[in-house]
């Protein structure tokens, strides 16, 4: 925007000014992460002082009443295998639908982007009907069926956004050279989509992570198979007053996120940007 | 050719089967069946027992105060937080645009909420709201922490705004700087040249030219806050009584809660027209603005 880099006085102010918005912005941490070490009593006392004393043990206390490691194994294997899954089938229909536009083809391209406005209110009543039909409910697989279900639109639009781009040439290349057309795609249209795939894998990652109303409508009595959302939700809805054990237990809930974003920001960031741009 | 012909269909069948399988079962027959139990007195629990009562449902929902209600406190919403949102995106985009010594730890920290799902999010600011707010409110005096929050039908309105617009701003806000960073320089040297001054350079240059980032933020932006649901439950659950609850939520609550599920499923049927109907206007409005660099 501007045409120096040069650092005036305005971008001085500026850059005071956002920092102070990003403090505010980030207090809500703040008030989370120290009140989860300070007893029910000094929370009620004095929510926005740093804690006297370091109450640890709050964090021991959720941690084994929550069960969280097993709670985490579910949201991780429930998503990576999501995600796995829609990578897949999303990417080699999108790659069929762009080489292949036949008149069903079309319809069915128009009928998925169509379908990314329905509202998943509008489908989840009949939806718990068939997974209890299909014996899909209280199973993990069940979900993770789910997953692809939903999640296709969205990454099948964007693997076609990018397909499109991709040259023929190197396809027919490679038939010359004795390629079988699944050949083409896994050995060569696949590892060149790594991209939009990174985008693909990070927004559904983010959305299947956090997701809360699937989970209690498929996964449903099955405490087994409790996520991180389900998991946080029930331990909240019994300590709603009892501060010092719902705010440990919000803590460690969000932690995972938080470091994954932290890890891999630079790609979530671009991917994000990609696919809203294509999108 | 026998051969190709059926080498293709086994393409078509390895290629798209799988997806047009599970979409199928998950999205389509589903929503099929939306339109068929609407017009029943569905209970959710035995499919058979699902009597055909016509437009019953629709008489139901027009006398239902309930629904109206939480259509008309969505439609609030949506307008205040995708303004607001949207108005806050683009500010930390202009501002974050420019050469900050913090600016990547600052776009960090912005988009920081959106990588937590809405249901803790909602937990969080229901302590802060509770707890954190009126503890500043004794230390400063400030009338703006002593309000009831959450303990009203406006306030708890305004609350779940403000979580919303925190949770959103980060996500439009990286839309946001991607679409300035792509501007053409020399179309912005040429106004400044010209004497346009910055106000006339951000209305009449910027804002056209990043028109399609300016679509995707506020379609994003006006179909998450029109379907919001998560942040609902977890911060007001509604409340007080159902003076917070949105359409999504409202929906949610007619079948899971009352065990109505035909009269669920009809609710859900005009939510899904009206969100259509919401977002396809406003993307098509916004199009038209749209120019080529």
């Amino acid at each position: 925007m501007e045409r120096k880099a040069n650092y005036s006085v305005p971008t001085l102010l500026l850059e005071i000014a956002a920092i102070l918005l990003g403090l505010i912005f980030l207090s809500p941490f703040y008030f989370v992460l120290s009140n989860s070490v300070k007893t029910l009593g000094e929370i009620l006392l004095n929510a926005a002082k740093w804690p006297s004393t370091y109450h640890w043990d709050n964090y021991k206390k959720v941690w084994e009443q929550l069960d969280f490691p097993h709670v985490f194994m579910n949201s991780l294997l429930i998503t990576a295998f999501s995600v796995a899954g829609i990578v897949f089938i999303s990417s080699m229909m999108a790659y069929r639908l762009v080489r292949r536009p036949t008149v069903f083809n079309k319809i069915l391209f128009t009928a998925l982007v169509a379908s990314m406005i329905i509202p998943f209110q509008s489908v989840m009543l009949q939806l718990v009907r068939i997974t209890s039909l299909l014996e899909l409910r209280g199973h993990m697989y069940g979900i993770i069926v789910c997953y692809f279900g939903f999640g296709l639109a969205l990454s099948m639009f964007l693997f076609h956004g990018f397909i499109k781009s991709v040259p023929l040439e190197v396809e027919e290349a490679a038939v010359v050279d004795g390629c079988t057309p699944y050949g083409v795609y896994f050995k060569i249209v696949f590892p060149l989509l790594t991209p939009i795939m990174v985008t693909v894998i990070i927004l559904n990652t983010l959305w299947i992570w956090n997701d809360y109303l699937l989970p209690v409508l498929v996964i449903g009595g099955n405490k087994d198979l409790t996520t991180i959302p389900l998991g946080i939700t029930k331990f909240f809805g019994a300590y709603t007053k009892k501060w010092d054990l719902a705010l440990p237990g919000l803590a460690i809930g969000i932690a995972p996120i938080i470091v994954f974003f932290l890890f891999l920001q630079k790609y979530i960031v671009e991917g994000i940007t990609a696919g809203s741009v294509k999108g | 050719m026998k051969n190709k012909k059926l080498s293709e269909w086994m393409q078509q069948f390895v290629f798209v089967g799988p997806g047009l399988l599970f979409f199928v079962i998950v999205v389509f027959i589903p929503f099929l069946l939306g339109f068929y139990y609407s017009f029943t007195d569905w209970n959710g629990l035995d499919m058979n027992k699902a009597h055909w009562t016509g437009l019953h449902n629709l008489h139901l929902i027009a006398s239902d105060t309930n629904f109206w209600h939480s259509l008309g406190f969505t439609l609030k919403f949506t307008v205040v937080t995708v303004i607001g949102a949207n108005v806050l995106a683009f500010l930390l985009a202009m501002v974050l645009s420019r050469p900050l010594k913090t600016r990547s730890i600052l776009r960090t920290v912005f988009f920081l909420p959106n990588v937590i799902g809405g249901i803790l999010l909602g937990f969080i600011w229901q302590f802060i709201f509770t707890k954190g707010f009126t503890t500043i409110g004794d230390l400063t005096n400030l009338p703006f922490f002593n309000l009831p929050w959450l303990g009203t039908p406006t306030t708890g309105f305004w609350g779940i705004v403000i979580v919303f617009i925190w949770q959103t701003a980060g996500y439009m806000m990286v839309i946001y700087i991607a679409a300035l960073a792509g501007l053409p320089k020399d179309l912005t040297e040429a106004a400044r040249i010209d004497g346009a001054n910055s106000f006339q350079l951000l209305w009449s240059v910027i804002v056209p030219l990043i028109m399609p980032a300016i679509t995707i933020c506020l379609f994003l932006t006006t179909s998450n806050a029109f379907k919001m649901f998560d942040l609902n439950l977890s911060l007001t659950k509604g409340g007080p009584g159902t003076s917070t609850q949105s359409l999504a939520f409202n929906v949610y609550a007619e079948a899971l809660n009352n065990n109505r599920y035909g009269l669920g499923t009809m609710k859900a049927m005009l939510f899904f027209f009206a969100v259509s109907l919401i977002t396809v206007t406003q993307v098509w409005f916004t199009k038209r603005r749209e120019v080529e660099a």
